[in-house]
C-alpha cells in the first residue's frame, strides 16, 4: 500500500492517489511502492498537459469508473516501472545464456517475463549467439508501449551505452542519427508479446529457462507465489529460473531450488512420486 | 583504490568526470591535453584513462598510439569520451587501442558501466 504520508506527498488527492493505486493494481498486480510514488506527478502532467486537463485529478476523473480504456492503459503504462538496460547486474546474463544452453536437450527455448523495452533479451539473444547457440526466445511485458519499443529496437544514446560494451554495438545494431537501431539477425529470434505475467497464463513445459527479473518485487506479496507457480508450469523438468538480483524464491515457492550448478540461478524441483 | 586520469581540455567536462568518478570511489587526476597527458603517465601510470579526442597541442588520438607504443605495465585501460559519435571514429578509436568508448553527452550511469565493462569497477 502506498504510506498516507507520500500519498499527499505530490499535487494529486488521496483520492486519485488510491484510484491510481487501484487501476495499476488491478491492471498489472502491481502496486505503487512507497519509495516510488513522488515519480506520480512527473508520470502523469505530461498526459494530463496533452489533453489539455488542468490536474492529475481531472486526469485521473477521466478513468475512474471504468471510462475511458485507452485512456487508463496509457496512465497504467506510464507508471510501470520500465527501468533497464543491456547485460543490466554484471555477469548475471553470461551465467544465464551459459546455464540454459547446457541444460537445454535441443534449440533452447527461454522466456523473459517483464522484459520492458527490449534491452534483457536482445542482451540474452547476444550471448547466446556468440556462444552459436540457436535458441527461441519470448520477451513479455505488460506495458503496450514498452513492447512496442522493444520490437522497434532502437535504442537512443544513453540507453545504447548503458551496460553494452562498444565492440558488441558495433556488431549488432546500426546507427541512424543519434539512435541505434538492433540487426535483424539479432532480433530475428525474438518473439515480443504484451502479456501480464499476474493473469495470463503461459504455455505449459515448453521453457528451458525463464528470466523474471525485478518483477516480483513490484507486485503484491500474495500475488507472488501464484506468478512462481505458472513459471514452473511453463518450464520443462530440469528448467531454470533467474529472479533479479534482490528477489527470491524462498518462503514464496517450493517448487524451486537454488542451483548448485549455476549460481544465481534456480532449478525446477522434480515432483515428489505419489505415494 | 582504483585511479584514473581525466584527460579533456574542457574544465567543466573534468569537473563533471570528476565529480562522478570520485563517487564511484576513484582518485582523480587531470590532464588539459594529450602532452600533459603523456607527462603524468610518465610520471604515474593511472589504472584508466578517460580520454577527449579534440584538444589542443596533442589530440586523444595521438596520445593514445604514443602510449600505446610504451611498455606500461600493467596496461592501463583507455575509455574514449568525446562529442565524436560516429561509426568511423569509434571504429579508428578501437583499432588504436582503446578499450571502451563513451559517446557525449554521458551521465553516471554510461559512465559507471563503460568501467565496469573495462573492469576497473
Amino acid at each position: 500500500m502506498i504510506a498516507q504520508r507520500q500519498m499527499h506527498a505530490g499535487e494529486a488527492s488521496a483520492l486519485t492517489m488510491s484510484a491510481l493505486a487501484a487501476l495499476l493494481e488491478q491492471r498489472t498486480g502491481q502496486r505503487i511502492a512507497a519509495n516510488r510514488a513522488w515519480r506520480i506527478d512527473t508520470a502523469l502532467k505530461p498526459i494530463a498537459t496533452e489533453r489539455g486537463m488542468a490536474s492529475i485529478d481531472a486526469l485521473v476523473a477521466e478513468v475512474r469508473g471504468g471510462g475511458n480504456a485507452a485512456l487508463a492503459d496509457q496512465i497504467v503504462d506510464a507508471l510501470l516501472n520500465q527501468e533497464t538496460s543491456f547485460f543490466r547486474d554484471a555477469g548475471a546474463i553470461e551465467t544465464a545464456a551459459e546455464a540454459i544452453a547446457t541444460v537445454a536437450t535441443g534449440r533452447p527455448r527461454i522466456w523473459c517475463a517483464g522484459c520492458s523495452t527490449g534491452q534483457e533479451p536482445l542482451s540474452l539473444s547476444m550471448a547466446l549467439t556468440e556462444r552459436e547457440v540457436e535458441h527461441e526466445l519470448i520477451a513479455t511485458d505488460v506495458s503496450g508501449h514498452a513492447i512496442n519499443r522493444a520490437r522497434a529496437g532502437r535504442y537512443s544514446q544513453f540507453e545504447i551505452q548503458r551496460g553494452l560494451a562498444t565492440m558488441r554495438m558495433l556488431r549488432w545494431f546500426d546507427q541512424d542519427g543519434s539512435d541505434w537501431i538492433a540487426r535483424p539477425a539479432l532480433v530475428r529470434g525474438i518473439n515480443f508479446r504484451r502479456s501480464n505475467v499476474v493473469l495470463d497464463t503461459p504455455p505449459g513445459r515448453i521453457f528451458d529457462g525463464v528470466l523474471c527479473r525485478n518483477v516480483l518485487f513490484y507486485l503484491a506479496p500474495d500475488l507472488r507465489p501464484r506468478v512462481l507457480d505458472a513459471i514452473a508450469d511453463s518450464l520443462r523438468p530440469g528448467g531454470l529460473l533467474m529472479l533479479g538480483a534482490g528477489e527470491t524464491v524462498i518462503g514464496q515457492s517450493d517448487r524451486f531450488a537454488p542451483s548448485k550448478r549455476f549460481r544465481g540461478l534456480y532449478e525446477l524441483v522434480a515432483p515428489k512420486p505419489a505415494a | 583504490m582504483k585511479s584514473c586520469l581525466v584527460v579533456d581540455d574542457s574544465k567543466v567536462i573534468r569537473k563533471v568526470a570528476r565529480h562522478i568518478l570520485e563517487g564511484l570511489d576513484f582518485t582523480v587526476s587531470e590532464a588539459g591535453d594529450g602532452q600533459e597527458a603523456l607527462d603524468a603517465c610518465r610520471s604515474k601510470m593511472p589504472d584508466v584513462i578517460l580520454l577527449d579526442w579534440n584538444m589542443p597541442v596533442m589530440s586523444g588520438m595521438d596520445f593514445l598510439r604514443a602510449l600505446r607504443t610504451t611498455d606500461a605495465a600493467p596496461r592501463p585501460k583507455v575509455v574514449f569520451c568525446t562529442t565524436e559519435n560516429g561509426v568511423a571514429h569509434i571504429r579508428a578509436a578501437i583499432d588504436a587501442g582503446a578499450d571502451e568508448y563513451v559517446m557525449k553527452p554521458f551521465d553516471r550511469e554510461t559512465l559507471a558501466s563503460k568501467l565496469q565493462i573495462v573492469g576497473v569497477a
